[in-house]
């Protein structure tokens, strides 16, 4: 019997939210690392027993997770008794060891002077798509990690970092942090990353090298409201059989490429407010996608306290508001960039979690939604993982 | 016999309880009960102080015999007290927040 398992991160934890097709009853299990933040968890696309999880805190830095029973057990990966020991007798526990490639250098801090690279956490995990043992790590400051033996140890693919816009770049509001990875999965070797504020970037030789993929994009904030880099993307999305064609929710204005990110256009057309965080794609319909809009960079809320999804059919341009089940009175949460997701059932489900601790589930493509669960910490991300 | 009283979240992570215990080769140091803490608790790498460098994150406390000994040199010898069990090694959580 095929059903979703929706994996939600929150600043106190992670709950697992379990269902069968039908989308209506849901079992609730968590908090997971409890009072630790769950800035992200997703499941492996070869093996969705396979989970990894980035737990941080304040105090007591980074941690990563795992787990091999579908979010069952968890153990940080390389602390098994059988793995306690590495070469020359020391112990590994190297699961948490993000450490910058060479020198890390320095990057554009808020004030215009320059500010040493520090680690801070891990914004997204992205598995691979073809190894369980495979996944990267984008991360704060901006970094792209990746671990080869299920999140034992991490080196960094430094050629994004060292790339000569690097001491240009800069924080935004939440911090300089690495949080979209989307990988081709026609061709794994292209990869697709945004950086909050320095903007989106691709590589085609599976992380050597990369590009900056800002053309088109233009941010009145900045001095040079068009430069290469500088712009705060807040999240990318595309679909599986359409990769060259990507969606993004910048800062303001919701932009589409139909070129891998060689150039963009604005597609947001009668959206009421174009500035949002996440957005996604319809599993079976790759022009349908969902944004949340938000008043606007000053208050992070919905227009007049009215929660709404829209929904543009027409890859962009027309977009139409989705409220049937909604609160539309007196709502002011917001929709964090990583906390939307679709599953793969046939009539697509769309989840979005809230800072106000709500993650609402829409089983017929957005038209109608219920909470799940109402009262969880704020949700910092949302995955949904569908099982056969 | 050096025992260690962790924070809340680190007892959670290493999944043991208030406090854990372990024998010490040569004298008690920081150092050296970090250095036995993260062997016997590989998890803890990292949380306590940095990789690498090895400097204890901004937000950890230590306290021995009532003092707070944060900003001691790691390599000076804990209390006879903490040296021989008698009283534990305190790793705290600085609070911090609301």
């Amino acid at each position: 019997m095929s059903g979703v398992r929706v994996l939600t991160g929150t600043r106190k934890g992670a709950f697992i939210l379990t269902s069968d097709d039908k989308r209506k009853e849901w079992k609730v299990e968590g908090p997971h690392f409890a009072g630790w933040e769950i800035y992200h968890m997703k499941g492996s696309p070869v093996d969705p027993n396979r989970i990894y999880a980035s737990q941080t805190s304040g105090w007591f830095g980074q941690i990563i997770q795992r787990s091999d029973d579908g979010g069952k057990t968890w153990t940080t990966p390389g602390s098994s008794p059988e793995e306690l020991q590495g070469e020359g007798g020391m112990s590994k526990g190297e699961s948490n060891k993000f450490v910058y490639d060479g020198i890390p250098g320095t990057h554009q801090w808020y004030d215009g002077t320059q500010h040493p690279w520090e680690f801070k956490r891990v914004w997204h995990l992205e598995p691979a798509l073809d190894d369980v043992d495979h996944v990267y790590a984008g991360v704060e400051d901006a970094a792209l990690f990746e671990s080869k033996d299920g999140g034992k140890s991490w080196s960094e693919l430094s050629g994004l970092r060292q790339h000569d816009t690097g001491p240009r770049w800069q924080p935004g509001a939440g911090g300089m942090c690495l949080h979209t990875i989307l990988i081709n999965p026609k061709n794994q070797k292209q990869m697709f990353v945004a950086i909050s504020a320095a903007g989106a970037f691709r590589t085609d030789d599976g992380g050597k090298t990369w590009k900056p993929i800002n053309k088109g994009l233009v941010s009145n904030f900045m001095p040079d409201p068009t430069a290469e880099i500088g712009h705060c993307v807040h999240r990318i999305a595309l679909h599986p059989s359409k990769p060259g064609t990507l969606f993004m929710q910048k800062h303001w204005d919701v932009m589409r490429s139909d070129d891998g990110g060689d150039s963009w256009r604005e597609v947001s057309g009668n959206l009421l407010t174009d500035f949002g965080f996440p957005i996604d794609v319809h599993s079976h319909e790759p022009e349908t996608i969902y944004v949340v809009p938000i008043k606007n960079d000053s208050e992070h809320f919905p227009i007049d306290g009215k929660l709404q999804v829209w929904r543009s059919r027409t890859g962009g341009n027309q977009w139409e508001a989705l409220t049937n089940g909604l609160p539309q009175k007196n709502c002011y949460v917001n929709v964090l960039r990583d906390a939307m997701s679709v599953d793969s059932l046939d009539q697509c489900g769309i989840y979005f979690g809230t800072t106000g601790g709500q993650v609402y589930a829409s089983a017929d493509s957005g038209d109608s939604w219920a909470p799940i669960v109402r009262d969880l910490p704020a949700v910092l991300s949302v995955e949904v993982q569908t099982l056969q | 016999m050096i025992r260690v009283i962790l924070p809340h979240h680190l007892r959670t992570l290493a999944k043991v309880g208030d406090e854990v215990s372990f024998d010490l080769n040569g004298s008690a140091t920081v150092a050296s009960v970090l250095d036995a803490l993260e062997t016997k608790y590989p998890m803890l790498r990292g949380t306590i102080r940095e990789h690498g460098t090895l400097r204890r994150r901004p937000l950890v406390r230590f306290f021995a015999c009532g003092e707070d000994i944060s900003h001691e040199s790691p390599a000076i010898p804990l209390p006879e007290p903490i040296a021989k069990g008698d009283e534990p090694f305190l790793i705290i959580g600085a609070i911090a927040g609301g």
